[in-house]
């Protein structure tokens, strides 16, 4: 019962209290980038999630059971981009083979994740707070999870935006970043619900 | 002419080309660490030693690195120097490691090193590189800074850690919470606008043309059109 309030204070924290985007600033580039449509945001923040999964699920081992037992925890940023890369496009060549309808709509979103921070971001943090296998899937679940939302919730925001009168100088990002700023702030609102929801 | 021409390779990235602020490149790290200056310009500088140094490796290199595999290439060599200073800094300035944590780790994905790689030091002689790579990350820092300070000034009221007597009794901490950091950094790109009207280069085929998320980036000119069709 404790793992399990433990697994669900990770999760819903890594959800709304420490949303990646939105409260470490972390995959910022596609969160301006591709949100102004719902359907793409909505692609790119599954896409994302995914291939958090994939790399906690083969980066948590490496660092375990390679890098700590042979001393080369110095190695972990090289080995774990180059990890990523390599993962994201096996997990490519893989669906286009297999899955070629999942492809078709995650496809293109693929490739972008390679230099996205949000996942190198995600792995390091897992091995950084000590987590197991199990609560470091389940964080990067929530922090997949948790940039989806963000996206969601942000591609509604801006598809108000186009219709607002806006000052010259601020038109494009300065607009869309001030748009950002409230978003966040709406999730400020979150700090200290989880712990006490689950105290 | 020539030393002219390598003057403005220099100087252009501070203010014309200025990664962050018209290039929007890197937004990452200008939005996280930037709640304080010492932060902002830990930050700031490590981002430009790595700049410069694999700036001056690949453009040594680009002769020998294959096409095909140049973008790996690129990845290692900037995950070797980052790894370079992560070490230095934890030997020599561990509170500023420690304030940075995982921030450090990320500027091997931070794009401006990589955009430069790929835009300036594959094709450009290694002084030159070496330039731009002092250019750009001065211009990283210089912007940096510039959030730094408004951000610890009006949200700490205070400046490096001095305390600002009046505006100390009248700190906003909205300004250093991460709704702050998007806040400013939006209202100080409309101002680099205002000033630069006209003067700053488009982004057209310059910040976009290695961004990897150009393909379905809807602030991609070269998307525009499409969009415009899809609508």
């Amino acid at each position: 019962m404790d793992t399990l309030k433990a697994l669900l204070v990770i999760l819903m924290s890594s959800v709304l209290v420490n949303n990646y985007v939105l409260n470490k600033f972390l995959g910022i580039c596609p969160f301006l980038g591709v949100s102004k449509k719902l359907d793409q945001a909505a692609g790119m923040g599954t896409a994302v999630t995914f291939v958090m999964l994939v790399a906690t699920a083969v980066t948590w081992p490496i660092q375990t059971f390679v890098l700590d037992k042979l001393g080369l925890g110095y190695l972990q940023t090289i080995v774990f981009i180059l990890v990523i890369a390599t993962l994201v496009q096996f997990v490519e060549i893989i669906l286009k083979k297999y899955i070629p309808a999942l492809h078709k709509s995650l496809g293109v979103y693929l490739p972008l994740i390679t230099t996205n921070c949000a996942v190198l971001g995600v792995t390091i943090n897992n091995i950084k707070d000590g987590y197991n296998f199990l609560e470091a899937m389940v964080s990067s679940l929530g922090c997949g999870l948790g940039f989806l939302l963000a996206m969601v919730l942000f591609a509604g925001v801006r598809s108000r935006l186009d219709s607002a009168n806006i000052p010259e100088s601020f038109k494009g990002l300065p607009v869309t970043l001030a748009a950002a700023s409230i978003v966040s702030m709406s999730f400020m609102g979150f700090a200290g619900v989880v712990d006490k929801l689950f105290a | 002419m020539e030393k002219q021409s390598k003057l403005s390779i220099l100087l252009k990235g501070f203010i014309k080309e200025n990664p962050v602020f018209v290039l929007v490149l890197g937004t990452c790290p200008t939005l996280a660490v930037t709640d304080s200056v010492s932060r902002a310009l830990g930050m700031g500088i490590a981002a430009a030693l790595v700049l410069i140094c694999s700036n001056i490796v690949i453009s040594a290199l680009r002769k020998v690195i294959p096409d095909k595999v140049r973008i790996p290439s690129y990845i290692v060599i900037i995950a070797g120097f980052v790894t370079i200073i992560q070490m230095l800094m934890n030997a020599y300035l561990p509170d500023l490691f420690t304030a940075l944590g995982t921030y450090l780790a990320l500027i091997v994905v931070n794009c401006i090193i990589l955009g430069r790689a790929e835009m300036f030091a594959s094709k450009h002689t290694v002084l030159e590189s070496a330039l731009d790579g002092i250019g750009m990350g001065g211009g990283f820092t210089l912007a940096l800074f510039c959030m730094g300070t408004v951000r610890e000034i009006l949200g700490s009221g205070s400046f490096l850690g001095f305390k600002i007597p009046f505006l100390q009794d009248y700190s906003i901490p909205f300004f250093t919470q991460a709704a702050g950091g998007f806040f400013v950094f939006g209202v100080l790109i409309a101002v680099v606008n205002k000033i630069t009207k006209g003067k700053a280069i488009s982004k057209k085929g310059f910040g976009c043309a290695n961004c990897p998320s150009r393909t379905t980036c809807q602030e991609n000119p070269e998307n525009l059109d499409s969009a415009k069709e899809a609508k």
